[in-house]
């Protein structure tokens, strides 16, 4: 008894081995292309699942809905495949967005893979993206290493800068407010102690001895952190004129209304990720002026003023300040690749990597496989968070400082 | 005694079978092999400890990130092998060290404690990388392929249900069934009660360590969050108490279907994954109440009895 | 160091207020329910809707919310931990077949939620005005929750002290076997409790979404949080779960005080730990484990 029905497991396993191997096989052989096969896995559930919901997923849904809108993807020779799309959960688990990956490159034999939320996992699925040859287009990961894996992963592209180009921005505007007799030199800072809040602050450490400024508070809360009272009451008692926090959003928002309860006003407040989500403007309404944070829009900037329009009307919420165009610009830029190349990774790759494109950004072209036409710092001017560093870069705003006092309560 | 032999033959004839499997499925099936793997070894590990004595355990990623950390550290100073051993070495340390603090705890406390353990050390790892070395996320850059990692782990597995065997057979086993049913009877038999359960804490929480160590090189970028995700711990322990606690093949027989489940489920319905997921844990809580494997045995008990009946 | 107290103490009334409720579940009901953050999250995501669609306050919500989620929590252990607790008598593994069913519970109510509200972040703001409390600024919305805490925290330590119910209430969590000996209707209890436990974390849920962000993900940090407090001030002690509560607050803003912020979390499963290993039954907790 026991030795048949071993034999059958064995039997069944041989059998859905070679199942396998054939659906590989049938998807190949197919010649007669009807659509184009995009394959992603997301955080839909679990903790990453907030990040991605804004600035991710709206866009891969809104691209597709364009482009197929217009009767697909266009082809060198002008015809057009709709998008097939394939969608998978990654449950904010390395693991699975591992697998998930896998399973759409060798199983779902996908044209192109879009990329995961969160640097870790675009990290995590890297070597990934390498070994069976898709372009990677590593929208929301900030790091300074992105030179370093290039050299590595010769397909894979990163587009939001790292961290230094942000707390360098910042700096360069602390000084010239400094100057100004804006304000004194001192700065507070806070930052969450995960992957992003550690970049930047390391980062930060670096660019304000640099740039002659004097850190007095310097401290690290864990993931979670819902009171941040004690750390404002010690910013305040530092007499720092800048309170910076590289912080997620639940933070940034705590940090948001604590600040005004405490009357916290330092001269210069600079928030982290979620200062530039939607729902944060929508909750504080004119408080938020003159607040800054990493990223900001152009206004003039027509083209990413109609993006924001058609992403509202579509998703029925607005895109955030900071990553969500890029994260179109990106899809633009594939489309455009493909357009030229087909559906040839190689080419593809090479063409992301060294063409010209046509974006929402404006003519937007990669140095060494980063993106570097990027806005550092924004702050809330009037309902828009707009574009402040680099200054010099055209389409800049003027910060406006020292930011105003909380409205009286 | 033959059908002994014979047994042997047939396992060594299936994880020969098992082994040989990756050259067939591609990328994705070494992918699915590798993941169930991990799982049956987790469940049959935290089942070789929580099984018998029936604490209930949440400290199960605590080990598997301190295994997975570990290489993300090492990996750049020490060859692979070594790192393999510093790691079960730091996971046994830490076991017997918690072990003799807690094992006196009972019920429900001791779930609890543990859930806090795996926290605390989390909470460190991070505060200790923060501020002592200044990065969070680590690299690993080891040239292994996920045949290699499935491979170890393949290993790993026979070795935790060959203990797990072991165990039962020897007199130990049956000490720890007395543990099991009653702790009072178990002391007066003259049994070590707290000598046996610590030993058993402490094999359990090095071969979960083990696996994260093995599993951790796939992962490329390795950070707190990612490998102390207490998501682990509650999946192992569904894994085994689906499949049966008590039972030699019981955690695989539950790690392996609910793995393919999640799988299937998250592919064909990312959007209502959670709630169908759910709804079929409920499920199963009110059909196989005792574990799948003693629910078929039940069914095999009744259809028998009925044949014979007619 | 005095407002640091103050401070200390109004966030552990939010943790107080949330653990209150899975005290009564676990220690009367006898039901590990691992789905108590997802109700408290839904909760939130209730006043969320109520505040922003029909402009009705949090706390006229209240109103709405409790008995809502007090019929949801008696319907709840009706149909699935009442055959549970009966098939239990028999075979005593009542904890482990919660745990599993509560876990699905707990997927189940964060799919609909996920599908009904989506995974972003949600926050609004209410209430969000400095109150001066002997020197230090507390948000409005924080001070609510505490003093909601410690109300309903007296007010069930009263009743559990001093009327005949009460009295029931701990003979079933002392000894639930001997408790029909004395005539005690254990399951009409139970189911009372637990459904008393769900209205604790609705009001928790409702208080947390005026000064809290939350998404649909959230719910296993405060059953989490809660179960830690549970078990230091030990099992169905409201009195202890609102002191473990207090407690947990004051040593969270101490250490992000005067040592690091960045080990407050460290320091409350420390504390944990500590607590555990000194009183393995809690701080309260007269039993020498269960």
């Amino acid at each position: 008894m026991t030795v048949f029905s071993r034999r059958s497991v064995l039997r069944a396993i041989g059998l859905a081995a070679t199942l396998l191997a054939g659906v590989g096989t049938a998807a190949v052989s197919a010649q007669d292309r009807t659509s184009v096969k995009i394959g992603y896995a997301i955080s839909k559930t679990g903790a990453n699942a907030g990040g991605a919901g804004i600035t991710t997923l709206p866009n891969y849904q809104l691209w597709v809905h364009e482009v197929n809108e217009a009767g697909g993807l266009e082809m060198p020779d002008g015809s057009r495949l709709p998008i097939e799309v394939l969608e998978y959960d990654d449950r904010s688990s390395s693991e699975e967005v591992v697998r998930a990956v896998e399973r759409l490159a060798t199983q779902d034999q996908v044209d192109f893979i879009l990329v995961p939320w969160g640097t870790g996992f675009n990290l995590a699925v890297a070597p990934l993206f390498d070994r069976f040859g898709y372009p990677q287009l590593a929208v929301s990961a900030v790091t300074d290493k992105a030179p370093e894996f290039v050299q590595r992963w010769k397909k894979s592209f990163w587009l939001l800068g790292g961290g230094h180009d942000y707390t360098e921005a910042l700096s360069k505007i602390l000084l010239d407010q400094q100057a100004a007799g804006t304000i004194n030199g001192d700065v507070a800072v806070i930052s969450v102690a995960d992957g992003f809040g550690i970049d930047l602050i390391t980062a930060a450490r670096q660019s304000f001895a640099d740039a002659g400024l004097n850190m007095v508070y310097d401290v690290t809360y864990p993931v979670g952190t819902t009171d941040f009272t004690p750390m404002l009451n010690e910013a305040a008692a530092s007499g720092a004129d800048t309170f910076v926090a590289f912080s997620y959003p639940p933070d940034t928002f705590a940090l948001t209304q604590q600040a005004q309860v405490a009357a916290f006003n330092p001269k210069v407040l600079y928030l982290g990720v979620g200062t530039g989500f939607p729902v944060y403007q929508a909750n504080n309404g004119d408080k938020i002026e003159g607040i800054m944070s990493l990223g900001g829009i152009d206004v003039n900037n027509e083209a990413v003023m109609d993006y924001r329009a058609r992403h509202e009307e579509f998703i029925g919420q607005a895109p955030d300040w900071w990553g969500s165009v890029i994260t179109y610009a990106s899809l633009q830029m594939l489309e455009e690749a493909i357009k030229r190349h087909g559906l040839d990774r190689e080419a593809v790759s090479a063409e992301l990597s060294t063409g010209t494109f046509d974006t929402v950004l404006g003519e937007t072209k990669l140095e060494d496989n980063q993106l570097r036409q990027l806005w550092f710092g924004g702050q809330w001017q009037n309902g828009n968070f707009v574009a402040v560093a680099p200054s010099d870069r055209e389409g800049a705003s003027a910060p406006i400082l020292p930011k105003a006092p909380w409205p009286a309560q | 005694m033959t059908r002994t032999i014979l047994g042997f033959a047939l396992v060594a004839l299936g994880l020969a079978a098992l082994a040989w499997l990756p050259t067939q499925v591609g990328a994705y099936g070494v992918g699915l092999l590798l993941g169930m793997t991990g799982y049956v070894v987790l469940a049959s590990a935290w089942a070789l400890f929580s099984g018998p004595t029936r604490y209930v355990s949440l400290a199960t990623v605590a080990f598997f990130g301190i295994g997975a950390y570990t290489v993300a550290v090492l990996s750049e100073t020490l060859p692979y092998w070594a790192v393999l051993l510093v790691a079960a070495g730091i996971g046994l340390a830490v076991a017997l060290v918690v072990g003799l603090a807690t094992l006196r705890l009972a019920g429900v406390y001791f779930v609890i404690f543990t859930f806090g353990l795996a926290e605390l050390i989390r909470q460190l790892v991070t505060w200790y990388e923060v501020n002592v070395t200044g990065t969070l996320g680590r690299y690993i850059f080891l040239p292994i392929s996920p045949e290699q990692i499935y491979w170890q782990l393949l290993a790993l597995a026979a070795l935790t249900i060959g203990i797990g065997w072991l165990i039962a057979r020897s007199r130990l086993g049956l000490a720890l069934k007395v543990i099991g049913d009653d702790e009072t009877v178990a002391a007066h038999t003259g049994i070590d009660i707290s000598g046996v359960k610590l030993a058993l804490f402490a094999v359990s929480a090095t071969i979960i360590t083990l696996v994260g160590a093995i599993q951790a090189p796939r992962w490329t970028y390795v950070e707190p969050s990612i490998v102390f995700n207490p998501t682990i711990s509650f999946l192992t322990l569904i894994m085994a108490l689906l499949g049966g606690a008590n039972r030699l093949w019981g955690p695989a027989l539950g790690a392996i279907p609910l793995f393919l489940l999640f799988e299937w489920l998250s592919a064909n319905f990312p959007s209502h994954y959670s709630i169908i997921l759910g709804l079929m844990f409920i499920a199963i809580v009110f059909v196989v109440p005792r574990g799948v494997l003693a629910g078929v045995e039940d069914l095999w008990k009744r259809l028998r009895r009925k044949g014979e009946a007619a | 160091m005095l407002s640091t107290l103050i401070t200390g103490l109004v966030l552990g009334g939010t943790y107080a207020l949330v653990a209150m409720g899975l005290t009564l579940q676990y220690g009367i009901s006898r039901i590990m329910n691992l789905a108590y953050g997802e109700t408290l999250i839904f909760a939130a995501f209730a006043a969320f809707l109520l505040f922003t669609t029909f402009g009705i306050n949090p706390i006229l919500g209240l109103v709405i919310i409790l008995p809502v989620a007090f019929a949801v929590g008696y319907v709840i252990y009706g149909v699935m931990m009442q055959p549970l607790v009966t098939r239990s008598k028999k075979s005593g593994t009542l904890e482990v077949d919660s745990i599993l069913a509560t876990f699905g519970l707990l997927f189940v109510i964060q799919g609909v939620m996920l599908v009904a509200f989506g995974s972003n972040y949600t926050s609004y703001n209410y209430l969000n005005v400095g109150i001066n409390v002997l020197g230090a600024n507390i948000a409005a919305n924080r001070l609510l929750a505490f003093a909601l805490a410690v109300i309903i925290g007296a007010t069930l330590f009263y009743v559990l002290t001093r009327t005949r119910w009460g009295t029931t209430i701990r003979a079933i969590a002392v000894n639930p076997n001997a408790a029909p000996l004395v005539g005690i209707d254990v399951n009409r209890t139970a189911r009372f409790a637990f459904a008393l436990g769900t209205m604790l974390a609705a009001s928790g849920g409702v208080m947390i979404s005026m000064y809290q962000t939350f998404n649909a993900s959230m719910g296993v940090v405060f059953t989490m949080k809660a179960l830690v407090i549970v078990i230091m001030g030990g099992l169905g002690n409201l009195m202890g779960a609102l002191v473990a509560g207090l407690l947990l607050g004051v040593v969270e803003t101490l250490v992000a005080t005067y040592v690091d912020p960045g080990l407050t979390l460290a320091a409350t499963y420390l504390i944990f730990l500590a607590v555990l290993l000194w009183k393995p039954a809690g701080l309260f907790g007269k039993a020498a484990g269960r």
